[in-house]
């Protein structure tokens, strides 16, 4: 009887890594951590097409962009923070806030519209300012700081609105971003564009600056960054302050969207902006990600919620589908972390 | 101002005006006494190794070279300028940069980001003025044109993120940023440490050729072998005192060792071995090398 025995390969030969197609998946995933996202929403929407032709509408696809306005634009500040290896659990909170001060000062004290809405961004910055101040001069996790915000800020919002809702009777600039645009039954609203171009400013600012390269840079690695050079605390203070503005935008289309401000009507933006951002592949060690995943990550969302109503599926099971995306998207995250060189 | 001659070995220090120079550096933390009165020369061209054992005040002496700590008293000259650093960053202006043993690289950054980090140039005109935008293909022509001429083959694709490359290979990207436009003045802190043989030879190469471009370099190492092979003067720190300079041409590896450790003194050694360095007081231009 014989036997075949391979011919063993030399020493280097056995030791070098060997180029499988899962290496190679790997590292065009790690190079372009937006791609698997991406070829989830397609895949998504596929499989939700064929399974009920009128998602492919154009009214209903309008419609998931509209409803992916608010949860998109705020994921675009919560990417701020989550590349610093921060996280933010307040920033629905702030928005809220945000929505019944530009609100009721329209309808209350009859401000003009342009003093509300920047009355409104005011405060989102002013809350940003003191979340990334107890980040980096008390120097407190920013999981604690923003469950500790996440709270006051709930907490001044309902006193503040004192168990009213607002709904505004004439326009004006604050409720400006839910008028609606386009035809042939494609309506979005200059909410949605305002989001897109949000998306657009920030990728330019996070790709092309020395800011956004900073940003990353600190959030990959901080010591090595704060040796390199680099103010740490300045990038990281500046990075909450402008997720504050970003707030106060999605405030705007908030506003626009429900028409007034609801106090009770953000409380699960906080998570949701938080998932977005990690089905996007944004790494929330900080560092890695591109912020159009964010954008692909809240479509996602809405893809799924959406897709799954019109399959005629109980929306318990759309609520689990998300918790499963969130968990694929992060195990997905630490495989294409690791590196091997 | 004299440059030494690329990669001739023994290099000829260079002599004239000191690029660094400090004078009676004291630094104390309460009652513990870290640098008394240490006086330092580094001229451009040249390798000064620091060596001495723990507690000696290496760091000490490092950090107020680096601008981490403001010594007590004495003073510092870059170029024959007092100067008084606040930050590292100031010393970093002023052409002093520091390598650190822990490697002060942003993984997730290419090579050409990682060399200008920190010090990204912007596009001309209103481009780079109002809307901030990045040369990057200026920073990468610059930087492939920095890494052709230092001869690193190791690092082939500027594009290549860092956390792709070796620690050796990461380490001479830290040692590459750190000479790369501008500086006077590149400090060592344990570069190769944490490195394998290979690797701290490759660091090892690129400090030689760094010296060839003119820079001044403190090399602050443990390794003896390290030290002897790329040194062109020693710099023995003894509690918290500079007590000598010795020439690795002159001494042996294991006189180095034993004057640092206290067992012998630099004049036991030198009255058996260089009476003539021996009256050489410290600081001045060293004699020519036979």
């Amino acid at each position: 009887m014989t036997q075949v025995v391979e011919e063993p390969g030399t020493a280097e030969e056995l030791l070098r890594p060997r180029d499988t197609p899962a290496r190679r998946i790997h590292e065009v995933l790690h190079r372009l951590p937006a791609l698997s996202p991406l070829i989830v929403l397609i895949l998504a929407c596929i499989v939700f097409g064929l399974a009920n032709p009128r998602f492919f509408r154009l009214e209903n696809l309008s419609i998931v962009l509209q409803q992916a306005a608010v949860v998109g634009s705020l994921a675009v500040g919560q990417t701020l923070i989550i590349l610093t290896a921060g996280i933010d659990l307040s920033i629905g909170a702030v928005m809220v806030l945000s929505t019944l001060v530009m609100a009721k000062l329209v309808n209350d004290n009859s401000a003009p519209g342009i003093i509300a809405l920047l009355a409104g961004i005011i405060i989102a910055v002013v809350a940003g300012t003191i979340n990334g101040l107890l980040v980096t001069q008390v120097k407190l996790p920013p999981f604690i700081v923003t469950l500790g915000t996440l709270s006051i800020f709930t907490a001044i919002t309902l006193i503040y609105a004192a168990g009213q809702t607002i709904s505004l009777t004439s326009s004006s600039l604050i409720t400006w971003t839910g008028q609606t645009i386009g035809g042939g039954g494609f309506n979005i609203t200059v909410g949605v564009l305002l989001m897109l171009l949000l998306y657009a400013g920030f990728a330019y600012v996070l790709r092309q600056t020395a800011w956004g390269r900073h940003l990353y840079a600190t959030g990959d690695d901080p010591e090595a960054a704060r040796l390199a050079g680099i103010n740490t605390n300045r990038v990281l203070l500046s990075a909450y302050m402008v997720a504050g503005a970003v707030v106060g935008i999605a405030a705007w289309i908030q506003v626009g969207r429900i028409n007034g401000a609801d106090p009770n009507a953000g409380l699960n933006l906080n998570l949701e902006s938080i998932t977005a951002v990690v089905i996007g592949g944004t790494s929330l060690f900080g560092g890695r990600g591109v912020i159009v995943g964010s954008l692909i990550g809240a479509l996602i969302v809405q893809v799924f919620e959406n897709g799954l109503a019109l399959a005629g599926v109980d929306p318990n099971y759309q609520v689990l589908a998300v918790g499963v995306l969130v968990i694929v998207a992060v195990a997905a995250d630490q495989w294409i972390r690791s590196v091997k060189s | 101002m004299t440059t030494a001659t690329p990669a001739s070995t023994p290099s000829t220090p260079a002599t004239g005006q000191p690029v660094l120079e400090a004078r009676g550096l004291v630094k104390t933390f309460g009652h513990v006494v870290g640098l008394a009165g240490v006086d330092l020369t580094l001229y451009a061209g040249e390798v000064l190794a620091v060596i001495g054992d723990n507690g000696a005040g290496k760091s000490t002496l490092i950090k107020c070279l680096s601008g981490a700590m403001t010594p007590d008293a004495g003073t510092i000259t870059v170029d024959g300028n007092q100067v008084t650093f606040r930050s590292t960053q100031e010393a970093r202006l002023a052409g002093i940069e520091t390598v650190y043993q822990t490697l002060a690289v942003a993984p997730a950054l290419d090579i050409a980001s990682n060399l200008f980090l920190a010090r990204e140039e912007r596009r001309p005109g209103i481009l780079g003025s109002v809307f901030r935008m990045l040369d990057t293909g200026d920073m990468k022509r610059k930087s492939k044109q920095f890494i052709d001429e230092l001869g690193i083959r190791t690092l082939q694709n500027i594009d290549q993120s860092v956390e792709t490359l070796s620690g050796g290979q990461r380490q001479v990207v830290a040692v590459a940023r750190a000479g790369a436009f501008g500086g006077k003045v590149v400090i060592l802190d344990e570069p190769t440490a944490a490195l394998g043989v290979r690797e701290t030879g490759q660091v090892l190469r690129l400090v030689r050729d760094l010296r060839a471009r003119g820079l001044g370099i403190i090399l602050i190492s443990h390794n003896m072998p390290n030290v002897f092979e790329v040194a062109d003067r020693i710099h023995i720190q003894r509690l918290g005192r500079g007590i000598g300079v010795i020439s690795p041409e002159t001494h042996t590896p294991a006189e180095a060792v034993a004057i640092m450790t206290g067992a012998v003194t630099l004049e036991d050694v030198e009255s058996g071995a260089d009476p003539e360095l021996a009256g050489r007081p410290e600081g001045s231009p060293p004699p020519t090398q036979r």
